[in-house]
């Protein structure tokens, strides 16, 4: 069986290690001491969709872990640099895979060594009580694709791994579709959520707020169109679906603008304002949604 | 002269307590809070901080104790124009209500309780420090001008002469859509800027990012403003970069964030709102304004 390091321990990153942590060896890098002693000491607790509690091995330095087969990168994108620079160096052999909201998450890890890469996308979402202890709440998938120096079967390899844990996955011959499908339900929804202070509820499929979202959506599909990129899914579908659920999930980037954490503002929207720029297409009201996220993040404890 | 002040909170006290300064003029004032109008009654309604003024003036929270009067002068918040005037038409069934009111559609809300209206825009600002006491932050000027043919301009220039006397400069023009969309546009195109992100004036205007987004809304204002052949008094533009620098409004808040941030209702659907809706009935695309309004709107419904 695989073994798998999880790099960053979030709600993702603890839902990603628990789970394994069912089926296979893992360890899990973690920024504080404390963090890395309580996990050690008490294994990592699931609840939710799932309870039982998993052992992991913890620890601040990447040297202290075993060479593991498989690094997952969870971290959240706002400290990607940070995580990466700490790779630098270590896991020789392994495979690295990123999970991070947005685009360019790959190329920030490709800058810091020459591992084969893995790209995916998740849709899975929990809250985390504490340093050891994750509630599973949405078990919706994650995609996984080829990315530097993989195959689809690699990724085939990953998503059964991660079905096995107890995890839904997805192998893709090419993730770009799906990862743009994200993007700009992403771009959109994340940010509307955040400068409103919207739970993802059905506003985002009425009127007003719901022109503005379909506006929005519009601009990412032909951002994604220009660059050669067939849509997985119609990101206004998704927008429609998710808002009728019933329990309205608070995005991560509302989450962090009520906390006045950075946001992932950069590798989400400021992303698909790039990549539309690059491919020649106007993207006025993302420009706008962009802009004001990265002035209510300059504007914290203001 | 007989005037009555409908809607006493910051703006509407600046008027009334100058006006009450005229030996000419009969002041009155309808306002929704008790215990401002009875400090008003008990003790006068007082100004202070760009003037130092104490007025004399009959205040009510009853619109049937009101007389009738020449002229009405409706200082409420935009979304209780309609609730403000249809309570004190009857007052104003021989006379002139003028709005001094931020946002568009204001003189239309008037036009379908009252028979003659005059349109206006002013510049003064103030707060309510305790009921009775106004501070007076901003001196500034007001443009009146009649709304439609049934308004001569000489009734116009009758009021404008007795703000002015009272100490509240303003001129009577034959057209005074020019200032007020001009304050529209500039309102619109920097207020729910500063709503939606937190920063002040000053901070929204040094974020390349965010002064060309103001830039893009002043574009469509004065576009919707064009088509309308309405001619502004001045450039929007101008005044924003006027107001950005550090010694004349770079640390303002403005008061669509303190709305937001006490959670009150704001004047969104006047200002963007209404540029967007002006915008349709022209032909003019906002899709800017639409957006900004789409997520104010938001904002409120997360309360």
């Amino acid at each position: 069986m695989m073994s798998v390091c999880v790099a960053g321990a979030g709600t993702i990153g603890s839902l990603l290690a628990g789970h394994l942590g069912r089926v296979t060896d893992v360890s899990v890098l973690v920024r504080r001491e404390e963090h890395a002693r309580a996990l050690n000491r008490d294994g990592l607790r699931v609840s939710g969709r799932a309870d039982f509690t998993a052992r992991v091995t913890a620890s601040t330095e990447p040297a202290d872990l075993p060479v593991p087969d498989l690094v997952i990168v969870a971290c959240k994108g706002s400290d990607l640099e940070g995580v990466a620079a700490r790779l630098e160096g270590e896991f020789d052999g392994a495979t690295v895979m990123t999970i991070q909201n947005g685009l360019g998450a790959e190329e920030v890890v490709a800058a810091r060594g020459a591992w084969p890469l893995l790209s995916s996308v998740t849709f899975m979402s929990g809250t985390r009580h504490s340093d050891t202890h994750v509630e599973y709440i949405l078990d919706t998938e994650t995609w996984i694709g080829p990315n530097r120096g993989t195959t689809a079967n690699d990724a085939r390899l990953v998503a059964d791994l991660l079905d096995t844990s107890g995890l839904k996955a997805q192998a893709f011959d090419d993730l770009r579709p799906a990862q743009w499908s994200k993007l700009v339900f992403n771009a959109t929804v994340n940010g509307v959520a955040a400068l409103t202070g919207l739970p993802h509820d059905p506003h985002f499929a009425g009127e007003p707020l719901g022109d503005l979202v379909h506006a929005l959506v519009d601009e990412g599909k032909a951002a994604a169109a220009a660059s050669g990129v067939e849509l997985w899914e119609d990101p206004w579908e998704m927008n429609v679906l998710a808002t009728q659920r019933g329990s309205a999930h608070s995005p991560s980037m509302l989450e962090d603008v009520r906390a006045q954490r950075p946001t992932e503002v950069e590798l989400i929207n400021g992303s698909l304002v790039r990549a539309a720029h690059a491919a020649g297409v106007p993207v006025p009201l993302q420009e706008t949604i962009y802009a004001l996220v990265r002035g209510k993040e300059a504007g914290y404890s203001a | 002269m007989r005037i009555c002040v409908v809607g006493c909170g910051a703006v509407g006290s600046l008027f009334a307590a100058n006006l009450a300064q005229l030996d000419d003029v009969e002041v009155w004032a309808y306002d929704a809070s008790q215990a401002h109008v009875d400090a008003i009654n008990a003790n006068g309604l007082r100004l202070s901080g760009a003037g130092e003024v104490t007025g004399r003036l009959n205040a009510t929270t009853d619109a049937s104790a009101l007389p009738p009067c020449d002229y009405g002068i409706v200082a409420t918040k935009a979304m209780h124009t309609d609730a403000a005037i249809a309570a004190t038409a009857h007052a104003f069934a021989d006379g002139y209500v003028a709005t001094v009111q931020n946002g568009l559609g204001n003189e239309q809300t008037l036009a379908r309780h009252v028979e003659r209206v005059i349109r206006g825009t002013t510049f003064p600002a103030g707060k309510i420090l305790e009921p009775g006491h106004v501070q007076w932050d901003v001196k500034g000027d007001t443009t009146l001008g009649p709304y439609d043919e049934r308004t001569p301009l000489e009734v116009v220039e009758r009021l404008a002469d007795a703000c002015t006397r009272g100490g509240m400069p303003t001129k009577a023009v034959a057209d005074a859509r020019g200032p007020q969309w001009r304050k529209v546009i500039f309102n619109a195109s920097t207020n729910p800027i500063g709503a939606l992100t937190g920063l002040t004036h000053g901070r929204v205007c040094e974020r390349p990012d965010l002064r060309a987004l103001v830039g893009g809304l002043v574009d469509e204002g004065k576009a919707v403003a064009a088509a309308q052949d309405i001619v502004l008094d001045a450039d929007p533009e101008d005044l924003i970069d006027h107001a950005a620098q550090k010694h004349v409004a770079y640390d303002h808040k403005a008061s669509m964030l303190q709305d937001v941030e006490a959670k009150r209702q704001t004047e969104i659907d006047y200002l963007n709102g209404g540029i967007a809706r002006f915008g349709r009935e022209y032909g003019v695309p906002t899709p800017l304004n639409d957006a900004i309004w789409a997520l104010v709107k938001g904002v409120e419904a997360s309360w």
